[in-house]
């Protein structure tokens, strides 16, 4: 009996994880529409007009991402002859499962708000997000397409490649943090917007965020997608839902790595106004400024967020043997200065952040 | 020198910044955007869309048959026969001009003694079946009567250039 009440109180957490998040997905690709709209001088979307609440004024293009997700329901999909059935189905799932697994360990809020808070948290992350490329590869396999499997190979060497940098830069965090554990790492983290760990792993914090771009295959390192020279790359021959399905994976990454590099780097759901009521006084402005902390975890998300978009609609996308280059001989190398010059931070205890 | 000065600007990423900071500024720029079927970008009076036939303004066609649009047009998508009516004035028994064929160069225009065949400023139709975009002689007078007024005045504006 409190097997199954342990059961279905952990089901409905996942709902309320996954159903916001797939909500955010959503209207990421209405924002990304908008915002790379508006770099590039066009409105963007604002056909569809649609308001959240019914009764108020529709707001223009808003209701584009519902239309977008309805189309791609009706739509046929097309499994080629030549392809392995069996792996083709279920490769958008294998991308799709690993990109909302991730979630199960990030702390949302002060006091606990986690659905599982195990010691290995970093451990799983970085599992987990290794494992979307096999979905990735399994696509570009199973679709027997020239396109998608020249897309595959180079997919499997980037991710390759950069993951070591990732895990690199995760390593500097964990020196930092002295855990493993995501809720304790942002602990580790209070104080001022200074306590941060952006300002001691700054280095690690730009390479956590580009080995990220590349990771999720996004702009300039969309090599894997590569309209212009392998059409769209593993997804060529996929339509309708299970297109769909990659389509949400690549942004629920995004979201994730956001998250992430928000929760290591920029202290999470801490306050960047802690200490404020010192200046103040305690009233009830500064305790909403301090307690708020699902808020600034949102703001934090939403400012990387923004900059995935902002670099989409700036950089060209990088050539191949670049990529290669920028991965193997820039990123490791700073990566493994910094947790030395870290180490001997830590070991000679610098003020604020590691005494 | 220079090596280690486009190291640093490589290492710190400030040619980035740079390109990040032209997006950025975009971002808040007035949008250009035109929202064709409720907004218009304005048209010029010498626009070259669909053919039409003028009259006089007695109502007599002014097509006098001289066949130079058709020996003028570069897509041979003019195709014209003449013969004498019986008051013994030259005109046209067939007048057509293929729109599938047609690219719009406006020479026809040009070449016309008379001021007979011009280009309308309509561009927005479509055919539904192939015979659609074929102008007979009874569609482009019927377009030129409808159009007339616009056409005349289109004109007169042109008249000191020519």
């Amino acid at each position: 009996m409190e097997t199954l009440l342990y059961l279905i109180i952990t089901l409905i957490k996942i709902v309320l994880i996954v159903v916001p998040l797939l909500l955010c997905v959503a209207y990421l690709t209405y924002a990304e529409r908008k915002i790379i709209g508006y770099m590039q001088v066009r409105i963007g979307p604002n056909r569809v007009n649609f308001s959240a609440i019914p009764g108020l004024r529709k707001i223009p293009g808003f209701g584009q991402p519902i239309a977008d997700a309805l189309k791609l329901m009706f739509k046929e999909i097309i499994i080629p002859t030549n392809s392995d059935r069996f792996l083709f189905v279920i490769a958008p799932m294998l991308v799709m499962a690993p990109a909302l697994a991730a979630w199960a360990v990030i702390p949302f809020s002060e006091g606990g708000w986690v659905l599982a808070d195990i010691n290995a948290g970093l451990l799983y992350i970085l599992a987990m997000t290794s494992m979307g490329v096999y979905g990735i590869l399994i696509a570009g396999w199973a679709s027997n397409s020239k396109y998608a499997f020249l897309s595959t190979m180079r997919s499997a060497a980037q991710i390759i490649s950069y993951e070591i940098a990732m895990g690199f830069a995760l390593v500097g965090v964990l020196m930092a943090a002295g855990s493993l554990n995501l809720s304790d790492i942002v602990a580790a983290q209070k104080g001022s917007f200074l306590h941060w760990y952006w300002l001691p792993l700054l280095p690690l914090l730009f390479i956590y965020f580009i080995s990220g771009l590349a990771e999720t295959n996004r702009a300039p390192f969309d090599l894997a997608e590569g309209e212009s020279e392998i059409v769209a790359g593993f997804h060529v021959e996929y339509s309708g839902m299970l297109f769909a399905v990659f389509f949400m994976a690549e942004y629920a990454n995004m979201i994730l790595i956001s998250t992430l590099s928000a929760v290591m780097f920029l202290g999470g759901w801490l306050s960047p106004f802690e200490g404020i009521e010192l200046l103040l006084g305690e009233n009830w402005f500064t305790a909403l400024l301090i307690r708020a902390s699902f808020l600034w975890l949102a703001i934090k998300i939403s400012l990387f967020l923004f900059l995935f978009l902002w670099i989409r609609a700036t950089f060209p996308r990088y050539r191949y043997d670049q990529v290669m280059r920028l991965g193997w001989k820039v990123f490791i190398p700073i990566t493994l200065v910094w947790i030395v010059v870290l180490g001997v931070a830590i070991l000679a205890k610098i003020p604020p952040w590691f005494a | 020198m220079k090596a280690i000065k486009d190291y640093i600007k490589r290492l710190f990423l400030l040619e980035l910044r740079d390109g990040l900071k032209v997006t950025g500024r975009y971002l808040f720029d007035k949008k250009i955007t035109v929202q064709y079927p409720d907004e218009r970008t304005p048209q010029s009076h010498r626009f070259r869309g669909r053919h039409a036939l003028r009259r006089y303004p007695n109502g007599e066609e002014r097509c006098i048959a001289c066949k130079l649009c058709e020996a003028v047009c570069p897509a041979l998508a003019i195709t014209i026969e003449a013969d004498h009516r019986p008051d013994g004035t030259r005109s046209t028994t067939r007048y057509e001009i293929d729109l599938t064929k047609c690219i719009f160069c406006g020479l026809c225009e040009e070449s016309c003694p008379v001021d007979s065949i011009v280009e309308t400023r309509v561009f927005e139709y479509s055919g539904e079946q192939r015979g659609d975009l074929l102008m007979t002689k009874e569609k482009l007078l019927a377009a030129g009567e409808q159009l007339e007024k616009q056409l005349a005045a289109d004109k007169a504006l042109d008249r000191a250039y020519r």
